[in-house]
């Protein structure tokens, strides 16, 4: 398609064919009467194609702008292209697209802002933009090593309700906390910023960079949410004994200096090793102090295999983080890994998880029945087959990434309910 | 097919359906991708793809306010150029291109609500649109439906039958109807 402005002060644009000539291009002459098209240095020569699928929508989008000059008159028009510009969605996906363009959307609000005299920010209901920020799925992370505590408790008869529940609040909140904290000391340090690859399992809400949420309300919410986990925390102790305090704090301070400064622990490569404690033996082992008040060896096996996997989760989902994160300095173990090595630190971890639990159930430690974790190793193996494929395209490893959380989800739910179902048989 | 649409979308029309031929709306009915052209703050030609709309008197697009250079350049110069041109982009039968030229005028007083007036248009067009727009899945691309609309008043319309470009087109000034 040929672009020139008319005599009237309006672009006019023309399908026609052309060909490349020498290195330039050959268009065939259109008629656009009574408008007379002349030579210009302003024009434009648009290529674009899209995929129909009649009924649903259309794919394979991709069109090229290029300016230059035309020469009319003659058998074929010349058209000698200056610059280009474009996009075609099999080089830069649609949300990566979108994602760079979230500049551009900041500068229209602004105007808008300026022009009307008041702020206008993009809209999302409160419910939602706090299900966003949270990132509130991924509670699960906290649900399952939390179940996990209370389970071995019940298996050695000891178990209180209002007493889980508080525990449920009280690390439900430290996670929480943990999520939003994140998010403001990764656009802080410019981590999500850089980021053009965001899926839903990495990259942060983005809550911040998409103007939904301020930075003080961000702010507020984190310390809304850690002070919610103080209270409690101490509440426990004050029930459970100062046994508890120490393991409480590690996990606040833990979850706090993940991303904060001056320890930003994810950024020196221990973040794996953080998720894992967290949401590994402290949360178990915390869970089980506060219904027993004493400290024992089956929850501490029963929550490596949960803390492997847990870590894993956050191992994959740097995946398609790792060229942001690297930009930023933040140096995570799949940043500083090859690809190889972090395909075989996947593996090597996830077996290291199933073989936990046969050896506990070996040893006599754990119940037979939480060798039904076990069944998830076929996910493991999917997970892994995902990562190997799709390593450098973070958007057909969303997939697999789900797999991943919910490879950490039911593996825990079938320890939790192995747990349960060895009470009969416990000596 | 009739030049108010036929697709049930008759907001903002209070007279009888303009002066746009018809194969022209056949066109803008049955367009996938049409290309905006704008003139930019210097003076530039810009072209975007954009899935147009036809409401009986006014073409409609919409766009994000992620790719909103266009709506900052419409804002300072509203002459634009749409053209109907991509046979595989436009399943109309038989097959025919258009040029419309006109005067946009950029709608965003409401970003987050007002362009889905074009709602009905949208999904007669492209049907899966609808489950993108739920909450839970608007969460993933939030900008992405915030929003303008852009209303462009016809002025001139070229229109080549068969597609020939080569040919001299018919030429039809446009007349809005009075709202």
């Amino acid at each position: 398609m040929l672009v020139v402005a008319d005599e009237s002060g309006y672009p006019l644009s023309v399908a026609t064919s052309f060909k490349v000539v020498d290195g330039t291009i050959e268009a065939t002459p259109v008629s656009a009467l009574p408008s007379v098209i002349r030579d210009t240095e302003e024009a434009r020569l648009v290529v674009s194609h899209i995929r129909p699928y009649p009924g649903v929508g259309y794919d394979q989008r991709r069109y090229i702008e290029l300016s230059g000059s035309l020469s009319v008159g003659g058998p074929a028009w010349r058209f000698t292209p200056r610059a280009a510009r474009g996009w075609d969605e099999e080089q830069l996906s649609f949300p990566e697209l979108c994602q760079r363009a979230i500049p551009q959307a900041r500068h229209y609000l602004a105007a808008l802002t300026a022009e009307r005299g008041r702020k206008v920010k993009p809209q999302m209901a409160i419910g939602w933009r706090f299900f966003l920020a949270t990132r509130l799925p991924f509670l699960s992370a906290t649900i399952i090593p939390v179940f996990l505590g209370l389970a071995a408790a019940a298996y050695d008869g000891r178990f209180s309700l209002g007493l889980a529940l508080l525990t449920l609040l009280g690390a439900g909140a430290v996670h929480l906390g943990l999520n939003v904290a994140n998010d403001i000391f990764d656009t802080l340090s410019g981590v999500d910023d850089a980021n053009f690859t965001p899926t839903q399992f990495s990259g942060g809400s983005r809550v911040l960079q998409y103007g939904l949420v301020s930075l003080r309300q961000m702010m507020g919410l984190a310390a809304a949410f850690y002070a919610t986990a103080v209270v409690i925390g101490l509440v426990l102790v004050a029930v459970r004994g100062a046994g508890l305090l120490w393991l409480g704090l590690a996990g606040v301070l833990i979850s706090y200096f993940y991303t904060a400064p001056p320890l930003r622990l994810v950024h020196r490569g221990l973040g794996e090793l953080c998720v894992a404690l967290g949401f590994g033996p402290i949360m178990v082992l915390g869970t089980y102090f506060v219904q027993t008040g004493r400290y024992a060896v089956r929850p501490l096996v029963l929550s490596i295999p949960v803390a492997i996997l847990v870590m894993l989760i956050l191992y994959a989902n740097e995946v398609p983080d790792r060229v942001a994160d690297g930009r930023a300095g933040k140096r995570t173990l799949v940043v500083r890994f090859s690809p190889a090595w972090v395909l075989r630190g996947y593996a090597a971890s996830a077996a290291a998880a199933y073989l936990v639990v046969v050896a506990g159930v070996i040893s006599g430690v754990l119940p037979w029945p939480t060798l039904a974790a076990l069944a998830t190793i076929p996910i493991a193996l999917r997970v892994l087959r995902g990562l190997r494929e799709h390593f450098d395209s973070p958007y057909q490893l969303m997939p697999y990434l789900g797999k991943n959380v919910t490879l950490h989800l039911y593996t825990g739910l079938l320890l939790v309910a192995g747990t349960l179902a060895g009470i009969p048989f416990r000596r | 097919m009739s030049g108010s649409s036929g697709l049930g979308y008759h907001e903002g029309v209070t007279g009888p359906a303009a002066a746009m031929p018809e194969a022209v709306v056949d066109l803008l009915n049955s367009a996938l991708v049409a290309e905006l052209t704008v003139i930019d703050r210097h003076g530039g030609l810009r072209t975007d793809p954009l899935i147009p709309f036809w409401d009986g008197r006014h073409v409609l697009m919409t766009s994000s306010i992620l790719f909103s250079r266009k709506l900052e350049d419409i804002k300072r110069n509203p002459r634009v150029s749409v053209s109907l041109s991509d046979p595989v982009g436009i399943p109309a039968r038989p097959f025919s291109r258009a040029t419309i030229q006109g005067d946009a005028r950029v709608i965003d007083e409401d970003l987050h609500r007002g362009w889905m007036r074009l709602l009905p248009l949208w999904e007669a067009k492209e049907p899966v649109i609808k489950k993108f727009i739920t909450p839970l899945q608007k969460l993933g691309l939030p900008l992405f439906w915030e929003r303008a609309v852009i209303e462009i008043t016809p002025r001139r319309v070229y229109w080549w039958a068969g597609g020939d470009t080569t040919r001299d087109p018919e030429v039809h000034a446009f007349q809005p109807v009075a709202g």
